[in-house]
């Protein structure tokens, strides 16, 4: 019976992913306007963009290799499959047994190689810079991705996240100080991951300076929805992996229908909230050259090494 | 299990240190000086916390001083002093910040480890804060010697006298009030006569680099 | 009662300086201020020698003979200085160098740096010792930055940054101290030197010995050891003269008794011999750092302030090795450093005066035009030498031959750091004494009292030291104990 739950539950899982990632975007586009003083277009436009994508013919580049291709299904396959392994709404998924903490990194890894090949496979001047450019933030903000997650495994003697979630969320409320220092780290390495800005400005493909944009300039249609869609959906990822491991009241641990009901509510305010406060980071922080980008991110691994040091000295 | 007041001893620990590394990574003279009267504040908070659950009230008196000093008098001297000179909006060139930060973070592991046969005698319920106090001292030293201005010298120093007292709650809840009115008396004279040195300086040299100040040498 | 009016004079009479400071009279009353503190001074040494220590005003206040001869040396050089600067400030001023102003932040500061010497003497409390010692550094900022001319301003500058790190470190030592004392005594009484002195045998020793590390770095910046050292010759060039002889002659010994009294309750800790080597380690470093960087100076006092660091060296050894003959000879030696230090600062003050640089290359002949002043320089470089009859080779003597007996192995770099500093120095001093003259007439004459007083007491020391001062440098040195 718990194993019908269990993957009943696994099965909603996948469906939130996919169906809250574009609207989380959504919702921090619509939010950015309004502090920008703009009307904006509604939280349903990314709904709008990928329809209109899906509905349109492709073009391929006349030297696209099958890995150009292939590229955009791989992509979408491995962000809903981590949304699958990261405990959102209980901690009891049978998909979430096969995978740890740093199954999940190594996935995102996979991700931005298949990317980075795909946008230097037509061979442009911008798919090139794109890649390198994001090959070097993913050089860099991995090892602090890991320095991370490693706090609180270290807090929860485990890598799995339900494990690692069950401790956070169901022993007493504990503060650990190390933890501050992982989610200021976790939150710079999430703006460098997903290509937000101060790191990169997600609504342009007009700057010379862009990351993200210049690898995808080669995609269009059904090819082009499909990596906007996995971006969004990565970036949802990032969002529930930042609440599972900072904010995981709220989780069901059980499989009661209750339990869940309160569990997708905590979630729709944790995104709400975390949503508007990454419009707000975004408003308020200008792009910074690309050069201050290895600072940037060096510093959000000095703060991850720091937060384990502190977990040593201050809570062991 | 550690209490309620000791984890938020920890926390507010953890932030002393992260202002410390802050401070070190700040380019701009304005942002250091309110840095600085954060980590006034963290440091006043984290006393009032230990003079509330120890019941002792000298460190109540402390407490006031450090925050009267510390998050008042000392940072609104430094914003006087910086609009007076018109070096507000200085930026300073810091040479290669991340290697300052890894040089850094050597030190907090040194830091850390020095403090631990210490700790381990210490009776205090933020004992084990003494670790970030003493790399904070380090990280302030590391801060005086990669600035090349006078103004976020001084603020170093500051700071490092700021962890020094962090220090001195955390192991053994405060010094004796006349010893830290004393200390606090030196801080406040040794802010004015910088105050007058700093325009000394800039008469002298037409601007507050440190680099023109290196002419004294053997020979 | 005495401790009280002691601290009151010098502390008034910056007060009242800060007022007057600029008047016409000011220097007489600056050297009435110091000689009243003196009197008192001794007042309070008749008392010692009478009764015995005293503590006071809550246990706040503590002499011993330990301190109560340095705070008698403190008054007394105090009060030959401030003869001395009377009529040096004033030349200064006739060659423009001063304003009124600045010769008022002079005077005040002059007292307030007396006052901050002599309370970090006389209180009980290490951290009062402490606050004394870091108010003594920011007294000094300013003197040394009288002239406001861009090497005086550096040296300042430099002066207050590597002497506030370093008494930083000194406070964190503090504050180890009185974390190990806590335990034993309670919060009231654990940083009182008297109380931490019964109890030092079970303070805890990891702990002592990682505060001792501080403290000793921390005060030993402001002693001058190698290789924290680097601020004093570049203040005691660019101040004005009179600072740089107080500063060799009180600044220095204050703080090595810091290290000292310091050190007294780390050797109680530990029961080892931790403490001393450390000191040992660092005083020969200075030693030989000092002797070493003596021969390429150019400018006089640069180089007798590398002398004093090297004169600090040997005693930081000679406290270091211990013992009672030791300790009898680092006391004699800090005595007679202190006093032909400053005499010799005074002769250079004023030849500097005469021939109006400081660069050794253009003073030359200064027998000519003023025997007393040439014969002076000549005189005191021999003494700090260590040349007989002077104190300073009795007590260099001593510190010798406990050498050759302690620690063997040092004898020989001592020697060859004596010998180096003798070949420097002297080379150095010969041609500016004699030969051709490149002097001026100065406005006013020099004061030669000081010069002379302390050259004689020197002399004194190094012929026979009266029964009841060797008695009292016994009974200070029986104090530091090992």
């Amino acid at each position: 019976m718990t194993n019908l739950y269990g993957f009943i539950f696994q099965f909603i899982q996948l469906i939130m992913t996919l169906v809250l990632s574009p609207l989380l975007l959504g919702w921090i586009n619509q939010c950015r306007y309004w502090l920008q003083n703009r009307q904006g277009p509604g939280v349903f436009q990314p709904y709008r963009q990928l329809v209109k994508l899906f509905c349109k013919d492709a073009v391929l580049a006349d030297n696209a290799s099958p890995l150009f291709r292939m590229t955009p299904y791989f992509l979408f396959a491995c962000m809903c499959l981590a949304g699958t392994i990261v405990p959102v709404l209980a901690t009891n998924l049978p998909f979430a047994s096969v995978a740890d903490v740093i199954v999940l990194v190594g996935i995102f890894a996979l991700a931005r190689v298949f990317l980075a090949l795909a946008a230097m496979d037509i061979g442009t001047g911008f798919g090139n810079l794109g890649a390198r450019r994001e090959m070097m933030i993913g050089f860099l903000a991995e090892p602090a991705l890991l320095m991370v997650l490693f706090t609180p495994a270290f807090i929860s003697h485990s890598t799995a996240l339900t494990t690692i979630v069950d401790t956070l969320s169901h022993t007493r409320f504990i503060i650990y100080p190390s933890m501050a220092f992982a989610m200021a780290s976790y939150l710079m390495v999430l703006l460098a991951e997903n290509s937000r800005i101060p790191v990169d400005n997600p609504s342009t493909h007009l700057e010379l300076t862009m990351i993200h944009e210049a690898m995808l300039l080669e995609y269009s249609a059904r090819h082009l929805a499909l990596v906007e869609w996995a971006s969004s959906i990565k970036l949802y990822d990032y969002f529930v992996i930042g609440f599972a491991l900072f904010v995981p009241w709220g989780i069901a641990s059980g499989n009661h229908l209750s339990s869940m009901l309160l569990a997708f509510l905590a979630l729709f305010i944790k995104l709400a909230f975390a949503g508007f406060g990454l419009a707000i980071v975004e408003t308020l922080s200008a792009k910074m050259r690309i050069f201050r980008v290895p600072e940037f991110l060096g510093t959000a691994f000095m703060l991850a090494v720091l937060g384990t040091l502190t977990h040593f000295l201050l809570e062991a | 299990m550690i209490p309620l007041s000791g984890q938020l001893l920890n926390l507010l620990a953890a932030v002393f240190l992260l202002i410390a590394f802050a401070m070190l990574a700040q380019r701009r003279i304005l942002s250091l000086i309110h840095l600085y009267a954060y980590q006034g504040l963290v440091l006043s908070l984290s006393t009032l916390i230990v003079a509330y659950s120890t019941h002792q009230p000298h460190l109540y008196y402390s407490m006031l001083l450090n925050f009267l000093l510390k998050v008042l008098i000392v940072p609104w001297i430094l914003h006087r002093l910086i609009h007076r000179l018109n070096v507000q909006w200085d930026v300073e060139t810091l040479l290669n910040i991340p290697t300052t930060m890894l040089i850094g973070l050597a030190l907090v592991i040194f830091a850390f480890n020095l403090s631990l046969p210490i700790v381990q005698l210490a009776g205090t319920i933020n004992r084990s804060t003494l670790g970030i106090a003493l790399a904070s001292v380090l990280l302030s030293f590391l801060m005086m010697i990669t600035r090349s201005k006078a103004v976020p010298q001084v603020i170093g120093f500051l700071a490092l006298e700021n962890s020094l007292i962090f220090a001195a709650t955390s192991i053994t809840y405060g010094m004796p009030m006349m010893v830290e009115l004393g200390i606090a008396l030196d801080v406040l004279v040794g802010v004015f006569i910088l105050g007058v040195f700093f325009f000394h300086i800039r008469n002298q040299f037409d601007s507050l680099e440190l680099k023109h100040m290196e002419k004294l040498k053997d020979n | 009662m005495e401790i009280l009016l002691l601290l009151f004079v010098p502390l008034s009479g910056g007060i009242l300086l800060a007022l007057f400071g600029n008047h016409r009279l000011a220097a007489e009353l600056n050297s009435i201020i110091s000689f009243l503190t003196l009197i008192n001074a001794g007042f309070l040494t008749a008392r010692i020698i009478s009764y015995g220590p005293i503590v006071a005003f809550h246990e706040q206040f503590f002499v011993d003979p330990f301190n109560i001869f340095l705070v008698t040396l403190t008054a007394l050089v105090a009060f030959t200085t401030s003869l001395f600067s009377r009529p040096y400030m004033r030349i200064e001023q006739h060659h423009g160098k001063l304003t009124e102003n600045r010769l008022r932040l002079y005077h005040c500061m002059y007292q307030l740096f007396t006052f901050t010497m002599l309370l970090a003497l006389l209180t009980n409390n290490m951290g009062i010792l402490w606050v004394a010692m870091e108010a003594a550094t920011l007294t000094t900022v300013l003197l040394v930055s009288l002239y406001r001319t861009p090497a005086s301003l550096e040296a300042a500058w430099k002066y207050f940054i590597i002497c506030g790190v370093g008494i930083a470190q000194a406070l964190f030592g503090t504050i180890l101290l009185y974390f190990a004392a806590e335990k034993l005594l309670g919060i009231h009484s654990s940083l009182l030197w008297t109380h931490l002195d019964k109890i030092k045998d079970r303070l805890d020793p990891t702990v002592m010995s990682v505060a001792f590390v501080f403290l000793l770095i921390g005060y030993g910046t402001k002693v001058g050891l190698a290789p924290m050292h680097n601020w004093l010759p570049d203040a005691h060039a660019e101040g004005p003269t009179p600072i740089s002889a107080v500063l060799s002659g009180l600044l220095l010994n204050v703080a090595l008794y810091a290290v000292v009294r310091c050190k007294i309750l780390t050797d109680g800790a530990l029961h080892s011999h931790f403490a001393g080597n450390l000191m040992i380690g660092f005083g020969l470093l200075s030693l030989i750092v000092a002797v070493f960087s003596l021969s390429h100076q150019k400018d006089i006092k640069r180089l007798f302030g590398y002398s004093s660091i090297e004169h600090m060296g040997l005693i930081t050894f000679a406290f270091g090795m211990g013992g009672p003959i030791a300790n009898f000879a680092g006391l004699l030696h800090m005595t007679v450093h202190s006093l032909t230090k400053s005499a010799i600062f005074f002769t250079v003050g004023h030849a500097a005066q005469k021939t109006r640089t400081q660069v050794m290359e253009n003073i030359r002949g200064l027998l000519i035009q003023s025997p007393t002043v040439g014969w002076g320089l000549m005189l005191g470089s021999l003494a700090i030498l260590g040349m007989p009859p002077f104190g300073v080779f009795a007590s260099e003597f001593l510190i010798l031959t406990t050498a050759m007996k302690q620690q063997p192995w040092a004898t020989p770099l001592l020697l060859m750091a004596l010998a180096v500093a003798f070949a420097a120095i002297f080379g150095k001093v010969q041609p500016m004494v004699f030969g051709e003259t490149t002097a001026q007439r100065t406005p006013r004459p020099p004061a030669l009292l000081p010069i002379f007083v302390h050259l004689s007491l020197v002399l004194m020391l190094g012929l026979f030291i009266p029964m009841y001062l060797a008695n009292w440098y016994r009974e200070a040195a029986s104090l530091i104990g090992y």
